[in-house]
Parts: C-alpha cells; structure tokens; sequence
C-alpha cells in the first residue's frame, strides 16, 4: 500500500514537472528564429503548388506562403515547402510542423471550428466538377448514373460527391486514391468513368493526361469551394500576418501596384498608395512586421492578378478565366477590407 | 570352345544415360507426367522470355534525352537515364554530388572491408562503421558546418534516402534491440514484462502506422518548442519498429549460447554486464550476424513504404517522375528499374547471409 | 580472537544494500516504473494540453456522426449516411476479407513452390528456384504497384468486356451472377451443415480403421458425394429455394450481381506471390529438415513418391513448418495495410485515411487501428499455437 501512494506522488511530480515547462510560443517568433516560413503545399498540382524541374514551387498557394515570407521576413525565398498529402495535412498543420496550410484546402464549417484551424481567407473562388472522356457522349452529370468516379481520399469533393449523387437518385461506384496524380491515372488507365474534383484542379489534372483533348469537363458546378490559407488556432498575431498578406495582393491589384511598378509609384501621392507602402497609417506595428511589409510583397511575389496571369491565367497552360475571381470591381468576388 | 579369358574392357554406359541426353532424360523426362510438365514449362517460358528479353535489351532505347528518342517499340530506358541523377540523389544540389558520392565509397570500401575474410582488425572497423561512420555521413549529408553548405532534409531523396533510412534504421536498432533482448531474458519481472510488452507491440501492428504516427501524432506527443524534422520522425518510427525485431533475433542468439558459458562466467565472479558484455554478447553476436542480416534485407525493403507519409525515397521519386506530362507511359520501365535496383542489393544480402549460414553451420554450430 | 573473528564477519552478513543484488533488482525496477508512467505522463499531458490549445475536438463521438462517404467494396450494407464507426466495420471487413484469402492462396503457392524447389526435375525446380530468389528480394509496395498496373492496363473498358459465361472480365472487376437465397434455403445450408460433419466423422472412422485393419476405405469419394449430394438433394426437394442474379450492361457499367474489385485482385495476387516465396522456403527447409532416413524407409516399404511425401514427410516436416508460418501470416494480415497505395478500402485506408481526414480526430483513430491489428495478431497466434501443440503432441 505505502508503495502505490508514493509511486503515485511520484508520478505526480513527475506530471507537474513536465506542464510547468509548456508555454505557448508565438508563430512569428518561430518563424524569425528559424529564418524560413513552413509551408504545407500538395504533392504536386500546377497551377496551384507544383515544382518545375529544378525543384522550385510555382503557383497560387506557393504565391500566398512567398508573400507572407516576404511580409515576416523581407525574403519571399525564405519559405521551406512541405508536400503533403490530403489525409496529412490539418495534422501536419495542428502539430506544428507547418505554420501555414496553403494547399487548394476549402474553407468549411467543421474545420474551421473542430480541428482547431483558422481560414486566413480565401485566395480562390472554386466549385467542384466533373471531368469525362470525349468519347463517353455525356454532356451532363445528371446523365452519370451508375457511372466510376475517381476521387482523392479525404477531401471534401468526397462528400459533395455523395450529397449530389444520393440528392438525384442515382448510384456510383466510388474509386478512392491518395494522390490526385494517382486519380489521374486511374482516369487514363479507364478504371473511372468519371474524374471529379475542384475545377481548377479538373483543368490542371487534364493537362496531366497523355491527350488532355480526349477529356472535357461538364458544364456542372455542385459545390461551393472557397480555397485558401489555414493556420492553427490560437495565435491571432499569425493569423493577422497570413490574412494581411492575402488582404495585401487584393489590394495591390485594386490600386494598380505591380511587382514592375511599385518602386516608380513608392512616392505616388495617392494617400492609400501611401498607406500601402507603410509611409503612413497602420504600417506593420500591429503585426509587429516592418513597415514595409505589404511593399516587400508587391515587390517580391506581384499582386493577385499577376499571379493568378502567371500561374493559372493566360500565362500558363491552364489558361483559366478570372471569372469570379476578379476583383468585386470588375465582376467578381474579391473584395479586401481596406488598409487603413 | 572358345574361352576368351582376357578381360573385355569395359562397356561404356548406354548413350541414354550420359551425356546431354542422358541429363535430359534424368533430369526433364524421367516420368511421362514430368515430360509433359517439362514441355508445358518450356512453352510457357519459351513464349513469355523471349518477347521480354526482346522488350528490355534488342528493341529498346538507350541514348537520348526526351521521349522522342523511344521509336524502336520496346523499353524505353532513356526515362531512366534521363533522371539518373534525380533517382540516385534526389533533389541533393548538384554541386554537392560529390559529397553523397564520397560516402558511397566509403560505405562500399566498408562493407568490401566488412565481408571480406582476411581483413584484419574487422570489430575495430566494425565499430567503426556503427559509431563514427554514422555521425561523419551526417555531416557530409546535412551540412551547415565545416564549411559544407546546409542540404535541408527534404531535398534528400532516391536511392541515397533509402539507403539513409535503412542504414540508420540498423544502425539505431542494433542497441536498441541489444537492451530489449537482454530485459526480455532478465529476471526482473518488471523489465521482463515491460520489454515483451513493447516487443510484442511493435512487432504486431503493420509498419504503415507506425509511420503515420510517427509523421502525425509525435508532434502531438512532444511540447511545442520541440520541433521534429519529417525525416527524423521517420527515422523514429523505423527505429523502433525494427528494434522489436532486432530484439527477437539477438533473443534467439542469446538462447544460442550454451548454459555453461553463462554459469562458467557467473563462477568466475563476472557481474552481469560484465558476463553479457564479455563472455556471451561477443559470441551471440556471431551467430546473429545472419539474422541481422535478414531483418536488414527486410528493413531495406520496407523503407519503400515511406511514399505513404510523403517522402522522396526510390521508389516515391520514381513514382513522380511517372506522372511528369513529358514522360507518361513509361511505368513498367520505371517500376522495372527500381525492382532491378532493390532486388540487387537485397538479392546479394541474401546470398552473403545464406553464406555465412553455412560457414557458421559447419563450425561448432549452434545445434 | 573470537571477537576479532566476530568483527570481521558482520560486516559481510550485513552487506551494503548496493551490493545486496536483490534490493538491487528492486530498486532498478521502481526506478523503471517511476521512468515509464513519467513517459506516459509526460506524452499525454503534453498531448492533452496540445489539443486543448489547438481547439481539437476530443473523444469518441464521431462514431456515430454519419459518414457522408461511399465505400467502393463493402461486405455489409453501407451508404453514405451510416456512421463513421460503421466505417470502422465496412474496413475491418475488408482488411479481413484480404487477408483470409491471402492466407489460403500464399499457403497453397508457397507449398506448391516450396515442394517443387526440391523437384527432380531440372526446370521445375529452376523455375521454382527463380520465382522464389526474385520475388522475395522485390519490396511489397512496388509488387502491388506494378500488380495494380499490370491487372488494369490489359483489361478492356466495360463495353468490351471479355464474356465468359454468365461472367464478364473488364477494368471494372470481374462481375459474377450472385446467388440470390430464398426462404428454405436455411434447410438446404442445414444439409451442407449435416454433410460436413458427416464428412469429418468419416475420415475419423476411415483413419482408425486403418489404423486397425489396414483396410482402405474411399474416403475422398464418398465425402465428395456427401458434400454436393446431400445439399443437392435437399436443394431439389425444396423447390430451387435460389436464383441467380445476374450482372447486366447498363450505362456506364455492369449492374447486379457481385463484383470482384480490380484493386482487390491486384492486391491479392501481390500478397500472394510475395508471402509464398517465403511460405516456399519454410516449407523447403521443413523437408530437409526431415532426416533422408525417413523418405528412404518409406521407398523401401514401396510407398509412392507422392504417398512418401504425402504421409511421411510433411506430417513431421508440419512441426518445424508451423512457428515461421505462423509468422508470415501475421505479416501477410499486416502488410494487407499496403492496399491504402492503391485505393482498395481496408481498415487503413478507409478508417485511418478518409474517415481520420473527415473528422481530424488523428489520435483515436490511429490507436484504434493498431489496437485492431494487435487483437488480430493476437488471435492468430493464438490458434497457431493451439495447431502447433496439437502437431507436436505427436512426438514420442
């Protein structure tokens, strides 16, 4: 008996050492102590985060972890890529291996409430589709009934899939990978009828085929797909830091700053040019950033525009419309809260 | 009457039972049921090798650098040769080659050392490449001091990730499992309990969630402030999982060794460390040598699993170049080239242990 | 001196409770106690408190959120609006499933391979000989790779089926007429039920009688008709209690009947080649560990090559065959957790991949699986072992 108390007041002790030495550490802290951003990317999806054959990532989600490099720490190249697949990412980001999670992931309920994550915002408007081999003559996804349907393991299309398909009484074989390379050769090899996923992701799957021309994506959008950068819960400082870089590009494209222009514009008289570059208003105290923060951004990565030409747009092989994902503007979506 | 008592010389066997055919017929048509097999057998390969061989060396590709040198119908190695570097080194810096190229010397000049008979001195360099060698590859590899630049773990990858991972697996096994083997024999019924319990865990659950839990949930696990690498968890992950098996093989040589060696050195005085260090390990640890090697062989191939936490090894880096839009198509070529590369080192493992099997085996063996 | 003497033996009969290697032993075992529930404690408050920081939901409630998700293969019933422990079960299943016929096709292979390494004939046992060496030194995980591959590519899309029969062989799977059971079909499973156990009992009789006599009976033949007989006869009295259901093209693919996945032949044939090689060297080493003397014996009293084998060599070589068999079946159950590389739904893919995606609660569901692979490991060993003592019980 007096063994069991003092084994149990040992181990007590031994408790107590232990949560006596945890403290919560500040993200930014990290982030400059290490000298590089953790950056939780997808193993490979043009367009979106993809590395070209020397190993440098390109697309939209690298281009919000660059910014938010460029805003902590001066360099948009001080940013270390973790690819990681749909299953491992909200653990890969709620264990800290990662400070932000930017990886074509959709902002919803559950997640943004019960994994302990925050949605920094959302730096692409998609919706999910279908894509089909020519030669099948669909032109409607009402008309797949009974058919195979390719999809990633753990993501959200997964359940939409199942919503549409049990909403218009009809049946489907669901064909589960890890990967979307994997679901894309699943597509070509005709294990699928059908391949389903985020639009943007149906374009940039399609050029993955062997002839993108024998596949055509259907004109139907069955979900709502607001994409953008998560970080953990508990730290509003990041938060703030990763919701302001994307708030920033917004913004630059709305004032008309490029990575080009804005050295010639840095003394333009247009007081919200002048805000932006951190001579007046906020700067980068609240964040504890340099006041230059948004300037380094536009500098180093472009404004959204630029980018989405760059990695989805016209300028890539994608060759995506703005579509809702031009400025509120001009039509679409976007809509920065003002910097001031 | 003719008597012929010289002696007839004599007769040479009947031409049936020497000779090729004499061997065809002992060896592929001894009974009507294995003349069909044989036949059977002999149509089967006949028809499957010979088209294969012609895929693979007479109708493949060899020299190029794009897929538009694959014409000639068959293999197209160009895939292979184009990538070489990315297979064998990952996304290693080019200019730092030599630094990954200088330790496959060394660890070839090793094993040469470690396998050949008449190396003198072999436990000095035995130890050596258990305790220095590692910690010198690590720096070679990592960097960040000695003027090396610093290769982040993520741009490790190909074969040299999965020789690291299987390397550092052993390696960090080997005491592991030591202490493990040496506390399921102990008579302290507490450390008995608990190193079964550990063994029997490790060893029951599949390897592929061990490594999920290691890349997910040790983060978990550790306060904030400890940060582990992807790699190093990995590395954790395979460390402990194939201690359970190293302890199982060094236990089966532990109980190899006869009782009198352990009551001769008790009678001596000895203490218990002294005992396994001296007198029992040193000779257990001979007759294990073909059992390390085994797990090894299997750690080895196990190391592919990686792919599945998302990590660059052999197979993972060809398995994305598979999906690179220029090359598509070429899987089996891919798939070939890394189940020729795993079967050479696994399959020359395998001879050397079933080498050394024998040679213990004709010693004072073990039985 | 009496006192000197006494003085200098006290000291020894008391000795230092350092030098006393029962306290010793004691000591070091609190002291290991104390280290591993520290451990333990130290690991899960840092988890706890991680998760609490974090916002992670906690605990075991999602077991009964529904799922939302398809399953591609499941044995019981399952949409998408049962629950995530439904999951769990659809999973289990599966993993199960793969792993029962694993286990029968590698034990058949491996003994097949195993036997004819040790052939007199030159080809059978080269070719065994290089079925085993390459196989065996390839990784798994590239096999059901490679496998999965070389199953889909030469199959034609649904259109094009190969026909055989009322069966159709495409990319899609292998689709079979599934027997539909109507009521009184329980009587004719009863018949089944009656035979076997007749069947069992009559190799009981025909082994003692030998034993006996050393009569033979044609036990094969009479168990044969038994088993298709009886349940036949009890089939026709009830009035075909059963139809087929048979699969037929419509849209895209075959409906009806039962399927047999692409995934999970590509996963089998891998477990089975890659576990048979090792089942095949086990089995090998198993004979030659039966003294020649035996199968000698056995030629000398004119026992068959086959017969020798049959009922000389491997009912002894069974007791060195049955601990590393053992073994490769618990590691076939457990690599069957490599089908998550190719998308066939087992315990790892569909719990531990979509569901531990789906509700983020990592820590349950990865403790759940490896429990789940323990009490299988468990259990199998434990029947192994029963079998094993069973087979040893013969030894003199």
């Amino acid at each position: 008996m007096k063994k069991i108390t003092s084994l149990a007041a040992a181990s007590a002790i031994a408790i107590g050492m232990v949560s006596g030495a945890q403290a919560a550490s500040a993200t930014l802290d990290s982030v400059k102590d290490k000298g590089f951003v953790q950056c939780g990317v997808s193993t490979g999806l043009p367009g979106f985060s993809n590395p070209d054959e020397k190993g440098n990532w390109q697309g939209m989600d690298v281009d919000v972890c660059r910014a938010v490099a460029a805003a902590t720490l001066g360099d948009a190249s001080k940013v270390k890529f973790i690819p990681l697949t749909a299953k491992e990412r909200f653990t890969a980001l709620q264990s800290g291996e990662i400070d932000i999670l930017s990886r074509n992931t959709t902002w919803t309920q559950t997640r943004d409430t019960t994994l302990g994550l925050n949605f920094a915002g959302v730096n692409y408007y998609d919706g999910q589709g279908f894509m089909v081999s020519k030669n099948l003559g669909v032109k409607s996804a009402k008309e797949l009934d009974g058919a195979a349907v390719c999809i990633q393991s753990g993501t959200t299309t997964e359940l939409n899939l199942s919503d549409y398909f049990r909403l218009n009484k009809m049946t489907f074989s669901p064909v589960v990978f890890d990967s979307s390379d994997q679901t894309v050769k699943g597509f070509e090899a005709g294990r699928c009828d059908v391949l389903t996923s985020d639009q943007s992701q149906l374009y940039a799957l399609r050029i993955k085929l062997a002839d993108p021309s024998s596949a055509m994506v259907l004109p139907e959008v069955i979900s709502k797909e607001p994409l953008g950068p998560v970080v953990r819960q508990g730290d509003d400082q990041w938060f703030n830091i990763v919701k302001w870089s994307l708030n920033a590009m917004i913004n630059a494209e709305e004032l008309g700053l490029t990575s080009a222009n804005i050295d010639s514009e840095k003394d333009s008289a247009d007081p919200s040019i002048a805000r932006f570059v951190g001579k007046d208003g906020p700067k980068g105290s609240g964040m504890e950033l340099s006041d230059d923060w948004a300037y380094q951004i536009i500098k180093q990565v472009g404004n959204y525009g630029e980018g989405f030409e760059r990695n989805v747009g016209s300028g890539s092989p994608l060759k995506i419309d703005r579509g809702v994902n031009a400025l509120w503007s001009q039509g679409g979506f976007l809509y920065a809260p003002p910097m001031r | 009457m003719i008597i012929n008592d010289t002696k007839l010389p004599d007769l040479p066997p009947p031409g049936s039972t020497t000779g090729v055919v004499g061997w065809l017929r002992k060896n592929l048509f001894s009974t009507p049921f294995y003349s069909l097999l044989t036949l059977l057998i002999g149509y089967i390969l006949f028809s499957t090798l010979i088209p294969a061989f012609q895929w693979i060396f007479i109708d493949s590709d060899w020299v190029g650098d794009s897929r538009d040198a694959c014409t000639s119908g068959g293999a197209c190695w160009v895939f292979i040769t184009v990538r070489m570097d990315q297979f064998i080194y990952g996304f290693y810096p080019e200019a730092e080659y030599w630094r990954i190229n200088i330790l496959f010397g060394m660890l070839a000049l090793l094993i040469v050392a470690l396998v050949y008979e008449g190396t003198p001195k072999k436990g000095l360099i035995a130890a050596f490449a258990l305790t220095i060698f590692p910690i010198f590859a690590f720096y070679m590899l990592y960097g960040g001091s000695f003027g090396l630049t610093l290769v982040e773990t993520h741009k490790w990858g190909g074969l040299s990730l999965t020789l690291v991972l299987a390397i550092v697996g052993i390696v960090a096994s080997l005491p592991l499992g030591i202490m493990l083997a040496l506390g399921r024999r102990s008579q302290m019924s507490v450390v008995r309990s608990f190193c079964t319990v550990f063994i029997e865990m490790w060893r029951g659950v599949p390897l592929i969630t061990i490594l999920f839990m290691a890349s997910v949930m040790l983060p978990l696990f550790m306060p904030e402030e400890i940060d582990f690498d992807k790699l190093l968890r990995a590395l954790i992950g395979i460390t402990l999982f194939q201690s359970a098996y190293m302890a199982e093989v060094i236990r089966g040589g532990l109980q190899a060794i006869p009782k009198g060696q352990y009551e001769a050195a008790d009678a001596l005085g000895l203490s218990y460390w002294k005992k396994m260090a001296l007198i029992v390990l040193p000779q257990a640890l001979k007759i294990m040598i073909p059992g390390i090697v085994n797990t090894f062989i299997a750690l080895f191939k196990d190391t592919s699993l990686v792919l599945i936490i998302g990590l660059f090894d052999l197979l993972a880096i060809v398995q994305a170049a598979l999906s690179d839009p220029k090359w598509l198509g070429y899987s089996i070529e891919g798939y070939a080239f890394v189940a020729f590369v795993f079967w050479i080192f696994c399959f020359s493992m395998s001879r050397y242990s079933q080498y050394l099997e024998r040679k213990l085996h004709t010693g004072h063996g073990a039985r | 001196m009496p006192s000197d003497v006494n003085k200098g033996v006290a000291p020894s009969s008391k000795p230092k409770f350092w030098n006393d290697p029962d306290k010793r032993a004691m000591l070091f075992q609190i002291l290991m106690i104390l280290t591993v529930l520290g451990f333990f404690a130290y690991i899960i408050s840092n988890a706890l408190y991680n998760l609490k920081t974090r916002g992670i939901t906690t605990g075991f409630d999602f077991l009964d959120q529904s799922a939302g998700f398809e399953i591609l293969l499941h044995l019981i019933p399952f949409d998408a609006t049962f629950s995530f422990g439904r999951t769990f079960m659809v999973g289990l299943l599966n993993t199960l499933l793969v792993s029962f016929l694993g286990v029968i096709f590698a034990t058949t292979l491996g003994f097949v391979m195993g036997i004819a390494r040790l052939s007199d004939n030159w080809l059978i046992s080269k070719v065994a000989t290089a079925y085993i060496e390459i196989f065996r030194n390839i990784p798994l995980l590239l096999q059901i790779l490679f496998w999965y591959v070389a199953v889909l590519q030469p199959l034609p899309l649904p259109k094009q089926s190969i026909e055989m029969g009322a069966a159709f062989l495409n990319n899609r799977g292998l689709y079979l007429p599934a027997p539909v059971f109507e009521s009184g079909f329980g009587f004719v499973m009863i018949a089944l039920a009656i035979a076997i156990a007749a069947v069992v009992f009559l190799f009981r009789w025909n082994k003692k009688r030998q034993d006996e006599t050393g009569q033979r009976f044609p036990v094969i033949w009479v168990s044969l008709g038994l088993l298709i007989g009886l349940p036949f006869v009890v089939y026709l009295i009830m009035g075909s209690p059963m139809s087929w259901d048979y699969p037929v093209l419509k849209g895209f693919n075959f409906r009806g009947g039962a399927t047999i996945i692409p995934e999970l032949m590509a996963l089998l044939i891998a477990l089975s080649v890659y576990t048979g090689t090792f089942i095949a060297e086990i089995v090998r080493s198993g004979i030659l560990a039966v003294s020649s003397g035996q199968s000698e014996a056995a030629q000398a009293l004119g026992l068959s090559k086959n017969r020798t084998l049959r009922l000389i060599v491997i009912p002894q070589a069974m007791r060195v065959i049955i601990p590393p068999l053992t073994s490769q079946y618990l590691n076939l159950i457990k690599n069957s957790s490599l089908a998550t590389a190719i998308g066939y739904p087992d315990l790892v893919s569909v719990f531990m991949g979509t569901t531990l995606n789906q509700t983020g609660q990592a820590i349950e569901i990865i403790f759940m699986t490896m429990a789940v692979y323990l009490t299988i490991n468990m259990i199998v060993s434990m029947l192994m072992n029963l079998y094993n003592k069973r087979m040893s019980l013969v030894e003199r």
